[in-house]
């Protein structure tokens, strides 16, 4: 009955959306407004019954509910509680069925708290909304619809992919999901907005939040993540430049150009057009995400199974939505009324050239993780494309996006002077000087990119608190707090990827039992290696026992795991933290001398690359908070003062 | 004033990301209808049995050797384990194809004599001999990446054909035909 | 008209951008992109040492050696009747072994040996080119 219940909710949701859609484009077009007032009631409804839906799924999970073919497919009796869970979000249904829930729920969340937008933009946007829900509705109920059921049941289900049973990875997708759908609000807004060629100070201030809320998601969604694929890969690296992983930073990308623009539009009503653009791209680049990742059309470590039937569905949907509202931004937009002016040094100009460096940056990200693609198509040769491109490519410009984030900030809006910002600069850079010099003493032979990271960070990190100099700080509002943190969780991050790729020590050694291997201030021993069993692996676990200088030994045990059915190995990596970096420890392969090869990094202040994504978001969630509060006091003060 | 022209660029420039989306639409239809080849069959079919000699799955029982094969008749061999689920839904399947009069033989992967017992126990033994595989040697040998997977062995000992995954009902027919194929 | 204008300058801007976005691009992907290869091609077509390429093939048999030190390994790498030497440093997968398909990620030296930062190895041959003919390979990225 759970199931059928779920499925009916969905199939209610659907029709709702559809009425929404209706509902909207009559009160629209025929000028009835008695309709509009009831498109915010069906868009909650509809949110509700999709949550619904989803509730529903997670219980015949938890119950573990053989009945229906995806939990026999992706769950165990013998399961965790946590990993049932998890795993209903696990398998392409399910995510899908996440998917679907969060957009109808932002779609809820736009009716019942937006009150700054003007009315008929907001009955426009949610109907986009709901148009957006009608596609992705019908996919879950034609293609893949999570309710099916097995009959007759099996007696056991199949269990869940090994390498996905990992607190971290279960959390992950969520996140990330919150933030990729979140988006498409900015997305529905923008088509709101080119319905009725409203595009000003007030759609930016009304449409802030919402981008605010997804790119926290995000940040955290693409740290998590980029933590996950660090400690459960044992390659030692953070990032891998992997389509799965590109396509959670493409909707990034764009997200935090759109942020950035939209403040322009907030504050001086200007970059009309090119804001609407932004937020048309931001969720477009979500929706390109799922399609790559769902299609299987490119390979990489995370890709679920290939079906092309439920990649040209999704296909169609991009076409449908992207290509439609690309469309009406080339129709509309030009007879949107143009905004205020400003000259190129000034705050507008230094966010113009954050937009333009960061839409670079997300071009070459996509350029690359579709240029295999497009070689085949036109030639049929098979390549692939790595790190080596995506760093010489986009590292230089966003060194230079770095340094521009340093400067902006301290500029004034609308025109602003070079000398007095000479002078605001001064400290910042007197301490990039010194970096320089003090980096160049102590590690003569640092490359040039490890180089100017780390010195930019130094500097970025002092001028991104500059804002609040000479300021009385308790009269600061929250969200310039929130730009210098997220500002300064940007240098951090920045610091660490510097650190990591300069001063990272390896040692690749084939040991003997009570050996002792150093790698940077550690030294390690390896006191022995025994054979270790789990519910389906097996694998072989050393105990390596090590001290620093003086300091108490500890105990690090990394393992070579082996899943038999397809065979796999994965390395378990034991790490430790301490406060000034992390030792990362792989074992390897037994030679016939009964050595054991032993891989061991110790990675100076590589825990700053997520500390920093951690502030990053953290700026963000106070830069919302400030917003809100001010918006709520203007609102206030509008209907009662 | 050269009023009109700089009106018409910006109006083409409106146009760039409709062009842009277009372009990444026909790279991406192409990949989508002409996929990569990614499953191959194994590249010893057509080719003899690896040389092996694997020890009895079950104690007092008959080991398997590669020998075992090239005795003129086409006999299947089944690759399975008792830790693997869908092993556990091929087995009727299996059962029935014992008693239409089909030898089968099996290699047990990475697994304990007593776990094979109660596996067989519980789903039925259609196998004549099994030999025990404890690291996948064999396994690896024959070019076979998972369990369930069963190789059509003619009577000279070579492999005539791979089934990769679990055997259902509607395979029944093919499996069949590449037995007598094999004759 | 000030603010026409000033759209105009931006939209220009922003297009030279993406252009120049584009071009960076494409003069990296044209250093950069790893083309992949099997030792017939290596035979054929002359390669740039130092350029990063794959190799793919079987791994010879009886051909890989275990060099002193515990962590380097050298084999030989196949299809039919051309060969490639490869050194590796570094763990090696489970399922690297002789007779058993392998691609490598790495560069060529001046000498011709392949050097390889990275292997990725299955038993069987589900990454291999299907056909071995043409200059560069089908064959999908596995990791």
């Amino acid at each position: 009955m759970i199931a059928e219940a779920g499925l009916a909710a969905l199939w209610l949701a659907f029709a709702l959306a559809l009425l929404q859609l209706g509902l909207g484009v009559a009160g629209l077009t025929g000028g009835r407004d008695v309709l509009l007032g009831a498109v915010r009631p069906v868009a909650v409804v509809q949110g509700l019954l999709t949550a619904i839906a989803f509730v529903m799924l997670i219980w015949l999970f938890l119950r573990s509910d053989m009945s229906v073919e995806l939990v026999a497919l992706n769950s165990h009796s013998d399961k965790p509680w946590l990993y049932k869970f998890a795993g209903t979000w696990g398998n392409h249904e399910g995510s899908m069925l996440l998917w679907v829930a969060v957009l109808a729920f932002a779609g809820a969340a736009v009716a019942l708290f937006e009150r700054r937008l003007d009315e008929r933009t907001l009955m426009a946007t949610l109907a986009a909304q709901a148009f957006i829900g009608i596609g992705f509705y019908a996919f879950l109920l034609f293609s893949s619809n999570p309710f099916t059921r097995l009959d007759p049941a099996p007696a056991q289900g199949q269990g869940l992919n090994p390498l996905l049973q990992d607190p971290g990875l279960a959390f992950h997708p969520p996140t990330l999901y919150f933030g990729y759908v979140g988006l498409s609000i900015a997305f529905s807004f923008a088509v709101g907005a080119l319905v009725t060629r409203d595009v000003g100070a007030d759609f930016a201030r009304a449409m802030r939040p919402w981008v605010l809320i997804s790119w926290v998601f995000l940040t955290l969604g693409i740290t998590a993540g980029s933590y996950w694929a660090y400690y459960e890969l044992g390659w030692g690296g953070w990032w891998f430049w992997d389509p799965v992983e590109n396509a959670s930073l493409m909707p990034w990308l764009a997200a935090t150009a759109l942020l950035h623009s939209v403040t322009v539009l907030a504050t001086r009503d200007g970059l009309r057009a090119w804001t609407v653009m932004l937020a048309v791209v931001a969720f477009s680049m979500s929706m390109v995400g799922t399609f790559l990742v769902r299609s299987g059309i490119l390979t990489s470590v995370h890709a679920f199974a290939v079906d092309p039937t439920r990649g040209s569905f999704i296909l169609a949907l991009l076409v449908i939505y992207i290509g439609g509202a690309m469309a009406l931004y080339g129709f509309r937009v030009g007879t949107v009324r143009e905004g205020s002016t400003f000259e190129a040094v000034s705050r507008e100009g230094a966010l113009v050239a954050n937009n333009l460096l960061l839409s670079a940056i997300l071009g070459i990200v996509l350029i690359g993780t579709l240029y295999p693609l497009g070689v085949e198509a036109v030639t049929g040769d098979k390549l692939s494309v790595g790190p080596p491109y995506f760093n010489a490519a986009a590292g230089p410009l966003a060194l230079i996006l770095v340094a521009i984030m340093a400067v902006g900030p301290l500029l004034k809006w609308r025109r602003d002077t070079l000398k007095p910002l000479a002078k605001r600069l001064a400290l910042p850079i007197l301490i990039t000087a010194l970096a320089l010099a003090a980096v160049l003493a102590m590690a003569p032979g640092i490359g040039i990119f490890p180089l100017l990271g780390l010195v930019l960070a130094l500097g970025v990190g002092a001028a991104s608190v500059a804002p609040l100099w000479k300021r009385n700080l308790r009269r600061t509002p929250l969200f310039t707090y929130g730009m210098v943190i997220a500002h300064l969780g940007i240098a951090v991050s920045l610091a660490g990827m510097a650190c990591e790729s300069a001063f990272t020590k390896e040692t690749l050694v084939a040991a003997r039992l009570g050996e002792t291997e150093h790698v940077g201030p550690f030294a390690v021993r390896l006191d022995g290696v025994a054979p270790i069993a789990g519910p389906n692996w097996t694998a072989l676990e050393a105990t390596l026992t090590v001290t620093r200088g003086d300091g108490k030994p500890f105990i690090l045990k990394p393992e070579a795991r082996m899943f038999p059915s397809p065979p796999t190995e994965t390395s378990e990596a034991a790490i430790k933290t301490v406060f000034d970096g992390q030792l990362y420890t792989v074992l390897g392969k037994a030679d016939e001398q009964g050595r054991w090869q032993l891989r061991l990094w110790w990675k100076p202040w590589v825990t700053l690359i997520w500390l920093g994504g951690v502030l990053i978001a953290l700026g963000g969630l106070l830069s919302l908070i400030g917003h809100m509060r001010r918006e709520r006091k203007l609102l206030d003060r509008k209907l009662y003062g | 004033m050269a009023e009109p022209q700089p009106k018409k660029v910006s109006r083409l420039i409106l146009w760039v990301p409709l062009a842009l989306f277009a372009l990444f639409f026909g790279v991406v239809m192409h990949g989508l209808f002409n996929p990569a080849e990614r499953v191959v069959d194994s590249k010893m079919v057509g080719k003899p049995l690896p040389q092996f000699a694997l020890p009895a799955a079950l104690p007092g029982q008959q080991p398997l050797t590669n020998g075992d094969f090239a005795q003129g008749q086409p006999r299947l061999l089944n690759i399975f384990a008792s830790w693997c689920i869908p092993c556990k839904a091929e087995a009727p399947i299996l059962e029935q194809l014992a008693r239409q009069g089909v030898p089968i033989d099996a290699i047990a992967i990475r697994d304990r004599p007593e776990d094979i017992a109660a596996f067989l126990q519980q789903y039925g033994n259609p196998y004549q001999r099994i030999g025990s595989d404890v690291d996948s040697a064999v396994q690896l040998a024959m070019g076979s990446s998972g369990v369930p997977e069963t190789f059509v062995i003619d009577g000279q000992g070579v492999i005539r054909h791979q089934h990769i995954g679990d055997i259902r009902p509607e395979d029944i027919p093919n499996i069949l035909q590449k037995l007598r194929e094999a004759q | 008209m000030k603010a026409k204008h000033q759209r105009l300058t931006l939209g220009v801007v922003a297009l030279v951008a993406i252009i120049g976005a584009a071009l960076l691009a494409m003069s990296a992907l044209k250093d950069q992109a790893a083309y992949f290869y099997s030792p017939a091609d290596v035979k054929r077509t002359r390669i740039e040492p130092g350029k990063a390429v794959r190799l793919g093939g079987m791994v010879a048999d009886k051909s890989i050696v275990r060099q002193p030190d515990g962590v380097t390994i050298r084999f030989v790498v196949a299809d039919g009747a051309d060969t490639v030497p490869v050194v590796f440093k570094g763990i090696v997968p489970d399922l690297f072994k002789e007779n058993s398909g392998v691609v490598a990620e790495g560069r060529f030296d001046a000498g011709g040996t392949f050097i390889a930062d990275n292997i990725l190895a299955k038993h069987d041959e589900r990454y291999m080119p299907p056909q071995l003919e043409g200059d560069k390979h089908k064959t999908g990225k596995v990791e």
